[in-house]
C-alpha cells in the first residue's frame, strides 16, 4: 500500500472508530433511566454543601513543568530524523547532535538548581 | 468503467476489512483486560476474583458492560455540556488508533506508516486533551484537579518516554515499525545494553503514560475521589476505563514491537507470538499494581525530570558509543553512562530538600 492509501485507511479508519464510543452513549440513552434531581445534579464534594465554584485560577507551576515540557518535546522530535540517519551522520552528526542536548541539558540543570523542579 | 469499478472495490474492502477487524477485537481484547486484572489482582490478595457469572466468571466483563449501560448518566447542572459529552468519546479514538500502526506479522499490520513510531506517539499523547476536557467540563473540584494533576503527569513523562524510543530508529535506521522489528532478526534490541535500559525507560514511562500503579495518582481515591471522571456515571465512565485498558494494550504491544522482537519466535505463528509477548507486559503490570504503593506527587513529578529524563539522554549517548565505537569497550561505555547518570541523578534526587527561597517558590505558593 501506498503511503496515500494508508492515510486514506486512517482517515476512514477514524470516522469509523467514532462508533465505538459513541454507539454505547446512544443506546444507553435509551436503556439507561434518567431520573434528575436537584441534589443529585450538584457537583460532588463528599456529600458536603457545594462552597465556591469549580472554575477557578490555578497555580502557576503547572505553567513551568508545560514550558519544559514544550522545550524538550520539541527536542525530541528534532531528535528522531538525526536517529533515522544516525548512521550516516557518523561522529559530524553526534557531535552537531551532542551541542544541541547539551544546551538544552544545562537548560535542565539551570532549572533544577532554580528549584522549578519541585513540588510544592 | 467496467474494469475500473471492480478495482475501486477491492481497495475498499482492503481498507475495510483491517477497520473491522481491529474495532471488533480491541473492545473484546479490552473487556477480557478488566477480567484478566480482576483474577490476577484477586490471586495477589488471596481472593478468588470473579467467579459467579459463567465458568470461571468468563462472562463477568459481558455482566459489566450491561450493568454500566443500564446506569443513569448524571451530568452536573453547572457542567459545560458538550466538554462534558465529548471528552470520553475523544479518549477512546486515539486509543483505537494506536492498533492500526502495530505489526502482529510481516504483513499483518493495518497501517505500515514509515512514520509509524512517531505517529504512534502523537496520537498517543491525545488523550491528555480530552482527560483536561473531563475535568474542566464537569466543573467539579476533584474533577478539575484531577486533570491538572494528570495533565502535568502526562506531559511529564512524555518526555522520558519519547526520548528513550530514539535509540531504537537510531539503530534500525527506520520509524517503520514492521522494519523495526525486521531488524531485530537474530538479536532482540532488550539484550543489547542501551536496549535493556531503553526497555526499562520505556515500561516504566509507559506505566506513567496509561496511568497504572504505581503512577495512578490521577485516580487517587484517597486524595481527590476518583479525579477527572469524579462526575461520570454509566456508559461514559465506562468509556475512560475502556481508554485505559485499550491504551495499556497498545503501550504493552508497541514495548513488545521495539525491544522483543515483535512477532518474532520459533515454532507458533507471528500473530500469536505477538499476543504472547504483549500479553506478559500486561501480566507484569498487573503484578507491578498488586505489588507496588502508589508515589506521592512531589515524588512522582521529581522522578520523572530528575531521575528518567537525564537517564535517558544518557541512554542516548550510551546507544551512539554502541555503534560509533563498537564490541566490548562501546558496550561498557554505554553501560558506565547509563548507570553512572543514574546513580548520580538518584542520589540528587533523594538528597533533603534544602529550603527553597529562590522567587519560584514565591510566585508558586501566592
Amino acid at each position: 500500500m501506498s503511503d496515500r492509501v494508508i492515510y486514506l485507511f486512517l482517515g476512514l479508519f477514524g470516522l469509523a472508530a467514532l462508533v465505538v464510543p459513541l454507539l454505547p452513549v446512544v443506546l444507553a440513552r435509551f436503556v439507561a433511566p434518567k431520573r434528575p434531581g436537584q441534589e443529585k445534579l450538584k457537583p460532588y464534594e463528599c456529600g458536603m454543601e457545594v462552597e465556591g465554584d469549580a472554575w477557578v485560577q490555578f497555580r502557576m507551576q503547572y505553567y513551568l513543568f508545560a514550558i519544559l515540557f514544550v522545550v524538550f518535546d520539541v527536542e525530541a522530535l528534532f531528535l528522531f530524523p538525526w536517529a533515522v540517519i544516525f548512521r550516516a551522520a557518523g561522529i559530524p552528526g553526534l557531535i552537531a547532535i551532542g551541542a544541541f542536548v547539551g544546551i538544552l541539558a544545562l537548560g535542565l540543570i539551570y532549572a533544577w538548581q532554580e528549584g522549578a523542579l519541585e513540588w510544592e | 468503467m467496467g474494469m475500473i469499478l471492480p478495482e475501486w472495490i477491492n481497495t475498499l474492502i482492503r481498507l475495510v476489512i483491517p477497520i473491522g477487524i481491529i474495532l471488533a477485537l480491541a473492545p473484546v481484547g479490552m473487556m477480557y483486560l478488566t477480567w484478566l486484572e480482576r483474577k490476577v489482582i484477586a490471586r495477589i490478595q488471596d481472593r478468588v476474583g470473579p467467579n459467579r457469572v459463567g465458568l470461571y466468571g468468563l462472562l463477568q466483563p459481558i455482566a459489566d458492560g450491561i450493568k454500566m449501560l443500564t446506569k443513569e448518566d448524571v451530568v452536573p447542572a453547572g457542567a459545560d455540556p458538550i466538554c462534558h459529552f465529548l471528552a470520553p468519546v475523544i479518549i477512546v479514538v486515539p486509543a483505537l488508533f494506536l492498533f492500526t500502526v502495530l505489526p502482529f506479522g510481516p504483513r499483518l499490520v493495518a497501517a505500515s506508516l514509515t512514520t509509524g513510531l512517531l505517529f504512534f506517539v502523537a496520537i498517543g499523547s491525545l488523550g491528555t486533551l480530552a482527560i483536561f476536557m473531563a475535568g474542566w467540563g464537569s466543573r467539579n473540584k476533584f474533577s478539575l484537579l484531577g486533570a491538572a494533576r494528570t495533565a502535568a503527569q502526562l506531559i511529564a513523562y512524555e518526555v522520558p518516554l519519547v526520548l528513550s524510543l530514539v535509540v531504537v530508529p537510531m539503530i534500525a535506521g527506520s520509524l517503520n515499525l514492521v522494519e523495526i522489528v525486521r531488524a531485530q532478526q537474530g538479536r532482540w534490541f532488550i539484550l543489547t545494553p542501551w536496549g535493556f535500559t531503553g526497555f526499562f525507560l520505556l515500561l516504566t514511562a509507559g506505566l506513567a503514560e496509561v496511568n497504572r500503579t504505581p503512577f495512578d495518582l490521577p485516580e487517587a481515591e484517597s486524595e481527590i475521589v476518583a479525579g477527572f471522571h469524579t462526575e461520570y456515571s454509566g456508559m461514559k465512565f465506562a468509556l475512560f476505563y475502556m481508554a485505559e485498558f485499550l491504551s495499556t494494550l497498545a503501550m504493552s504491544g508497541l514495548i513488545s514491537v521495539l525491544f522483543l522482537g515483535g512477532w518474532m519466535g520459533p515454532l507458533l505463528p507471528d500473530w500469536l507470538w505477538m499476543s504472547l509477548k504483549t500479553f506478559l507486559l500486561i501480566f507484569v503490570m498487573i503484578w507491578i499494581r498488586g505489588t507496588f504503593p502508589r508515589f506521592r506527587i512531589d515524588q512522582l513529578m521529581g522522578f520523572a525530570w530528575k531521575v528518567l529524563l537525564p537517564v535517558s539522554l544518557a541512554n542516548i549517548l550510551g546507544a551512539a558509543s554502541c555503534v560509533l565505537i563498537a564490541g566490548f569497550w562501546g558496550n561498557l561505555l554505554a553501560a558506565l553512562l547509563v548507570f553512572g547518570t543514574f546513580l548520580v541523578t538518584t542520589q540528587l534526587w533523594l538528597q533533603p530538600k534544602p529550603q527553597l527561597t529562590t522567587r519560584w517558590v514565591q510566585v508558586g505558593s501566592s
